[in-house]
């Protein structure tokens, strides 16, 4: 059961107030609260959260969703071909919020939360690294997993994976 | 020395202050961090010494140092002896993991995963199952699950005994480091006989657990509860009362509790600071409601703080195995759900629909249903997360883990600034970063 269940169109049921979240729509998914903040709101978002207690960013990471564009998502969200999700905790509260921000391919730049969580610098780092994500106003937005010189984002699923060809020699024949 | 004048503090106010005051630009005065990037130092033209200013200098540490757990290499910027800002540089074993976790099906995702934070394999498994079974929407039987929380906690038990002995080494107890091995290698020989393997074991799967635990299992625990307090005891006296590893370790490496939340810092080293997090108290999963234990908090955020919090956390540890050893359940071992657990061996000999169901799972694997989902326990080391994004085929569309070295290791500079070069080893150690999951 997903929480963006089409709504059938001919019945005239109220309205279903969204449920908003700092500004941002947010949607359930096996119990767990997922927030969807444009890109242009998402900083401010994040600081919302933040300073509604939510203190500890627990984890950031990029997905590229090139091959699977049609994922469920609340409506009026715009599906984009990367998505930056950040997962935030409340030590006080003892609850988990889950943000996921759109991120069109042809250009992949969001802002960077190193002013309101700055744990979140490394792995800004990586997404960038694995997923060439660009992080605005990151201090130091430079490879972290991947040599310096490396061409290339390697989790993008359009990134080659060198493979070794399997030969089936045709074995002689016995009889 | 008492414990107010090692770090000079006043009895200020105890409450923290709000998280939002310590933002980054309030780290970033402190320093701590050096910004700069890593190319330009490997230029032959500026090799190891560049000077910034007037009298300070950069040196490079590891990534073939012995103390720094592997190939972590620390960037540091020295004035004389004393430590202006770090910069921790990883990624000398990236593997790529996250990517081969794309290409493997959720049955092998187990034995990809068990490899990241090799000190603890088995709480990556059990993060990676419980996300695959999350989105499967499967319920593990109890007793599964119970074996799930004896096995991690030994493993906690297990890898504190490393950070115990290579802390004890770095810090100049070398006996420390057999000790630790050799009661690490009790709970292997354990693991071994549930598994058939010391490390990586891939024991515990989506759905349950590879095998049952073996004959006179309970005497093997009990063996090991009933030894190990009395080691860790033996290392009060050779470590926690020494004036020499006081020297050493108290006052050194110092973190506040706001600095550690901003940092994103989990795990003894947030505890250390005096801030009670633990994700089985806070967040429970599995069955750690229906346990009783402490969470074991530090006070000052020290290098001190952060050994006897994770030499308390054993004793914890032996106190929740103990209580597991009485509850655990008689059952099934793993789900009986034909989608996702094998037949039994001795239905392949006899039938043929059992070897080609048998066959269909290994081969190609179980379909999970379309979703995302993150799953995070308690590791010996922090918050270890699993984010999970299934497209709906057999294959984890995105697999990504949140290995709580890789966020601890950004804390390192906050704690190293204005301590000395000889405390770096120190205090490195007591981040207990493994490499293998911090680069993945």
């Amino acid at each position: 059961m997903t929480a963006d269940a089409p709504v059938d169109g001919d019945a005239p049921a109220p309205e279903p107030q969204p449920e908003l979240l700092h500004g941002a729509l947010v949607s359930r998914w096996r119990g767990q609260v997922i927030a969807h903040p444009t890109r242009d709101a998402y900083v401010q978002v994040m600081k919302g959260l933040r300073d509604s207690g939510f203190d500890l960013c627990s984890d950031l990471c990029g997905v590229d969703y090139l091959t699977h564009p049609g994922r469920p998502l609340p409506g009026g969200v715009e599906p984009g071909r990367f998505e930056v999700v950040v997962n935030v905790v409340s030590t006080t509260q003892r609850r988990r919020v889950r943000v996921r921000v759109q991120v069109p391919g042809d250009d992949a730049r969001v802002g960077s939360l190193f002013a309101v969580y700055p744990g979140s610098e490394a792995m800004e780092r990586e997404a960038f690294d694995l997923l060439g994500i660009r992080f605005e106003g990151h201090p130091d937005l430079t490879r972290i997993l991947m040599p310096e010189d490396w061409e290339g984002h390697p989790l993008r699923k359009d990134y080659p994976v060198g493979r070794v060809p399997v030969q089936f020699k045709a074995a002689a024949a016995t009889r | 020395m008492s414990a107010t004048d090692r770090l000079g503090t006043s009895e200020g106010a105890q409450e923290m202050a709000s998280r939002s005051a310590t933002g980054a630009d309030e780290l970033d005065r402190e320093g701590g961090v050096l910004r700069m990037p890593e190319g330009p130092v490997l230029d032959p033209g500026d090799l190891i010494v560049e000077v910034v200013e007037d009298e300070t200098m950069i040196i490079n540490m590891g990534p073939q140092h012995p103390s720094t757990h592997g190939v972590l290499r620390l960037m540091i910027e020295l004035d004389g002896e004393t430590v202006l800002r770090t910069k921790p540089v990883i990624g000398y074993l990236h593997t790529g993991m996250e990517k081969t976790g794309e290409e493997l099906t959720y049955l092998q995702g187990c034995t990809n995963v068990t490899r990241m934070d090799y000190l603890a394999p088995l709480f990556n498994e059990c993060v990676f199952s419980m996300a695959v079974e999350q989105l499967l929407e499967i319920e593990v039987p109890p007793r599964a699950t119970w074996t799930r929380m004896l096995l991690c906690e030994l493993n906690r038990v297990s890898s504190h005994l490393v950070f115990m002995a290579t802390n004890g080494m770095d810090v100049g107890a070398v006996s420390m480091m057999i000790y630790g091995f050799r009661e690490r290698e009790m709970i292997l020989a354990f693991f071994e006989k549930c598994s058939g393997l010391r490390l990586n074991h891939d024991y515990i799967r989506p759905g349950g657990v590879a095998a049952d635990l073996p004959d006179g299992w309970r005497d093997d625990v009990l063996a090991i509860c009933d030894y190990i307090p009395g080691r860790l005891d033996q290392y009060d006296t050779l470590l926690t009362g020494q004036p020499i590893f006081h020297e050493r370790t108290q006052g050194v490496g110092v973190i506040t509790p706001e600095q550690a939340l901003a940092l994103s810092a989990t795990g003894p080293i947030l505890r250390s600071t005096g801030l009670a997090w633990d994700l089985r108290r806070d967040l429970p999963y599995q069955y750690y409601e229906q346990l009783e234990f402490d969470v074991i908090v530090g006070t000052y955020g020290d290098t001190f703080d952060r050994y006897a919090v994770r030499l308390n956390e054993m004793r914890e540890s032996i106190r929740i195995i103990r209580q597991i050893v009485d509850l655990m359940p008689p059952g099934n071992y793993r789900v009986q759900d034909k989608k996702v657990t094998p037949p039994p061996r001795r239905r392949i000999n006899e039938s043929m629909e059992a070897l080609i169901h048998h066959f269909k799972l290994f081969t190609e694997g179980f379909r999970v249903p379309e979703g995302e989902v993150y799953v995070s326990i308690e590791s010996p080391r922090g918050e270890l997360g699993c984010y999970l994004v299934s497209d709906g085929s057999a294959r984890p569309y995105r697999m990504h883990i949140r290995d709580p070295s890789f966020a601890n290791l950004q804390s390192l500079p906050t704690m190293m600034r204005g301590g000395f070069i000889a405390d770096a080893v120190a205090v490195i150690s007591s981040v207990d970063p493994v490499m293998g999951g911090v680069d993945r």
